[in-house]
């Protein structure tokens, strides 16, 4: 498996078949405190990665820099042969590069149904002298439409499509971030802990929904905290630590590494909680 | 099976955020002394808006809540603290501009002059906050921040600690620890009730919880049982953990 | 002063052109802050421009009607990018801080000596109003009687005219706002970044909103001095900004209703209460008051409607609750 995606050993930053990302000397600094600081990564096309790692250790802030949200100190990337370094936000996403957010950012004050309407792009009705001549824009308006509410269903958000998103619990908040995402046919979607919050019976349906995203050809890198999920649907790891990438390779190598082990993972991953030792304090009063 | 009055004691609660909506539809839930209650369930289903009417900050607008026996119902959020009761909202849970001493301060401040002995009891359980109590909240992770803003709700000596999923946002080390740290505080003696989405952690370590479902406590029972019950895998639990 | 020349009195400001010169205002302002979350408090420089543009372009440059509506719409689209392009790039509060700024700025400007030339300094400009009053189709001795109010062929003329050009921008901006161009404008409104992440210009967005909405407020500071062919600096001081945000809250910011509901409420509440309050003092009812303080308790009572306005009804008549209740 692990020679389909990358070139020779599977090691930090080594290099892949056919990536759609590659990324060089990305530094993020703010003041005294490296945030980032990859040396080299590339991401595989067409394949799900997994992005994991503590709190802290600069995957947020890499997607950032990534997505032009945030400049970096340094660094150049090429996604799909363009150099995307310096390019503002709302262009990358334009390129087909799209992300959600950690903290999502669901549209609390339009409803569901135009939150995801809001997320296709190309959209004629967007111009200003255009979107006086609504025979112009109408018709792209019932496709976008149509659009939206396939992916309600598929993500179950069909029933709340005329509420307000603010009426939204955490996690459906979480999953229309995700299905406006893709209402823009990205070529590499980014998702920042697409499943924190959602219930887990909800995820498992989901992680079927992002296998077929790789189907269509959509390349996907997502950060994560939970393994089992991780395990279940990607095809490649990345972990980073302390800002640099630390390790890389298929899900069940990385997970074994004891270094992984000891610094994210934790040795009670397959263990019972309830029945771990814990020491006893004296009651405070 | 005590037949103490429970600590907490919420009744057939309607409750809502936005006027004519409810959110609850009859949630019911009962906490025994010295009882960690897990409340799980899926999105949309209540659970931080349980939590949430219990310390006041969502309007009850029929039922009751009794703490100890005593009517607490919509009472302010201050009046609560004082009656012991601590609750850890899940972000924006430490003031990031202050050290963690401070926020641990800010913690006693109805009665400052507890602060030595409670802030021993705190750093037994979270000896890293006495190491690095100068560093200021705001540079933590936020596994760290999480640990910070449990300590602070220990400051006052709560006879019941509310936790608004205390794991969210952690990698799994650390939601082991906060799993580990939670049992901890409840075997001190402190009634915990916690909500968390990571259902299969909650039960390994709770005497009861309750499943929440569409604004009603649709099923209860303890830890293990809704752990091995095929119908709460089913719809609630999810089986990856078994693939 | 009998009850029907209160109620006159009252219902000749709901129509006046100075109410709509307000209305038009608070209708560009609803555009900036109503729609995208744009701070503007120096609408009183986008609405002055206008009527400064009309005034200068026919007195001056000797223009028709239709080039000096022009002129005066571009002056205000130039202020709006010259405001907008540096600061609409940084948080909201910096284009608040520069808006107050500009606006002072402008009218200290063109009251001075320096610009007198031009712009007739403190004493301002008048009679630029002989082609529009031209076109008046209405026959000269045309009158028509409001109650105990008397408006001549001109008057009516003016009044027609100022509301057909609300019912125009209404028109313009319902149909903008409801087009998927009106929807970018809400995500910017309440999150910038969410809507960059799905590929929209936000800066773009946001200039735009801003010289929209600025030269609607012209063609309300034309309106506003077209009735009495003056325009003095004195018009566009702070009093005028904060009048215009008065209605717009009271009304409703996201609304078209709004503002020409608040305007003509406002307006004809203040007029109304001078006169009652001007009856009881004449009658002894209120042994406290002198007959020339009863102008001056109308803006105490603007200060009051305004800070009860936005503790207990923020959203006004016509605003959405739910809209404004997940901001908090």
């Amino acid at each position: 498996m692990a020679n389909e995606i990358a070139i020779g050993a599977a090691a930090p930053g080594c290099k892949k078949v056919d990536p759609i990302l590659v990324a060089d000397h990305v530094i993020r600094q703010f003041g005294g405190l490296t945030a980032v600081n990859v040396e080299h990564v590339e991401i595989p096309r067409g394949k799900i990665t997994a992005l994991i790692g503590p709190n802290g250790a600069g995957k947020t802030t890499f997607f950032n820099l990534l997505t032009g949200f945030d400049k970096p100190n340094s660094g150049t990337w090429i996604f799909d042969g363009k150099n995307l370094a310096g390019v503002p936000s709302f262009k990358v996403a334009r390129r087909g590069m799209i992300r959600t957010f950690q903290l999502t950012k669901a549209l609390s004050l339009l409803t569901v149904i135009d939150n995801m309407r809001l997320g296709a792009q190309r959209q004629l009705g967007e111009g200003f002298w255009a979107s006086f001549a609504r025979p112009l824009w109408k018709a792209q308006e019932t496709q976008i439409t149509t659009k939206a509410d396939e992916l309600l269903k598929r993500f179950k958000l069909d029933a709340k499509r005329e509420d307000y998103a603010g009426s939204l619990s955490g996690g459906q908040r979480k999953l229309l971030e995700m299905a406006r995402a893709l209402m823009g046919d990205p070529k590499l979607v980014m998702l920042d802990e697409p499943m924190a919050g959602v219930n887990p019976a909800l995820t498992q349906s989901l992680l079927e929904h992002i296998k077929d995203l790789k189907s269509n050809g959509t390349t996907v890198l997502f950060v994560e905290h939970d393994m089992h999920m991780v395990r279940h649907i990607s095809d490649w790891v990345i972990v980073m630590a302390e800002g640099k990438i630390v390790a890389e390779g298929p899900p069940a190598q990385v997970m074994s590494d004891q270094a992984v082990i000891d610094a994210y993972l934790g040795a009670h991953a397959d263990t019972d909680l309830g029945t771990v030792e814990i020491k006893a304090i004296k009651a405070g009063k | 099976m005590t037949n103490q009055t429970p600590v907490v004691e919420a009744l057939d609660l309607h409750a809502g955020y936005l006027p004519g909506i409810n959110i609850l539809n009859g949630c019911s839930l009962v906490a025994n002394q010295g009882e960690l209650i897990g409340i799980i369930g899926p999105n949309g289903a209540g659970k931080s808006t349980l939590l949430k009417s219990i310390f006041g900050q969502v309007n009850i607008r029929s039922g009751h809540v009794k703490l100890n026996g005593e009517d607490i119902t919509n009472l302010k959020a201050n009046k609560l603290v004082e009656k012991g009761v601590a609750f850890v909202p899940q972000t924006n849970n430490v003031f990031p501009s202050l050290t963690i001493q401070e926020n641990l301060e800010m913690g006693v401040f109805q009665n400052p002059k507890t602060f030595d002995e409670r802030f021993d009891f705190v750093t037994s359980i979270f000896p890293a906050l006495g190491e690095r109590r100068a560093q200021k909240a705001g540079s933590l992770s936020g596994g760290e921040r999480q640990m910070v803003a449990m300590g602070r709700a220990l400051m006052i000596d709560p006879s019941v600690l509310l936790l608004d999923e205390p794991s969210a946002g952690l990698s799994p080390v650390r939601q082991d620890e906060a799993f580990l740290r939670v049992r901890e505080v409840n075997a001190a003696g402190v009634t915990v009730i916690m909500v968390e989405q990571n259902a299969r952690r909650c039960l390994q370590i709770c005497d009861r919880a309750y499943v929440l479902d569409q604004g009603t406590d649709a099923h209860t029972g303890t830890g293990r049982e809704l752990l091995n019950d095929p119908k709460m895998v089913e719809l609630y639990l999810g089986n990856l953990a078994e693939l | 002063m009998d009850l029907i020349g209160i109620l006159s009195l009252a219902g000749n400001e709901l129509i006046s052109p100075m109410t709509v010169g307000y209305i038009l205002c608070g209708i560009g302002l609803a555009v900036h802050f109503g729609y995208t979350g744009l701070l503007n408090f120096g609408q009183a420089a986008f609405a002055a421009l206008g009527g400064y543009g009309f005034a200068i372009a026919t007195l001056d440059f000797g223009w028709n009607i239709w080039g000096s509506i022009l002129f005066g719409l571009l002056c205000s689209m130039g202020f709006a990018a010259i405001l907008g392009i540096p600061t609409l790039r940084l948080r909201a509060d910096y284009l608040a801080i520069v808006t107050i700024a500009a606006a002072q700025a402008l009218r200290f400007y063109v009251g001075s000596s320096t610009a007198e030339p031009i712009t007739g300094g403190s004493a301002g400009v008048s009679q630029f109003g002989e082609e529009f009053y031209g076109l008046n189709p209405l026959p000269e001795d045309f009158t028509w009687n409001l109650g105990t109010v008397a408006f001549t062929s001109d008057e009516i003329w003016m009044r027609i005219v100022a509301w057909v050009v609300v019912g125009i921008a209404v028109v313009f901006i319902l149909a903008l706002t409801r087009s998927p161009w009106g929807r970018v404008l809400k995500g910017i409104r309440e999150d910038e970044d969410a809507v960059r992440a799905l590929g929209k210009n936000v800066f773009s967005y946001k200039l735009q909103a801003l010289v929209i909405g600025g030269s609607i407020a012209s063609l309300g500071g034309m309106v506003f001095v077209m009735s009495s062919q003056t325009n003095q600096p004195s018009n566009w001081g702070t009093n005028f900004t904060f009048i215009t945000w008065t209605i717009l809250l009271l009304g409703g910011a996201a609304t078209m209703l709004g503002p020409i509901v608040g305007g003509m409420v406002f307006f004809g509440m203040m007029t109304l209460i001078e006169s009652v309050l001007g009856v009881l003092v004449d009658a002894g009812l209120m042994p406290f008051l002198a007959i020339e303080q009863v102008a001056q308790i109308r803006f105490l009572l603007v200060g009051l409607i305004l800070m009860i306005l936005v503790i207990f009804r923020p959203q006004g008549f016509f605003g959405n609750k739910k809209e404004i209740q997940f901001n908090g």
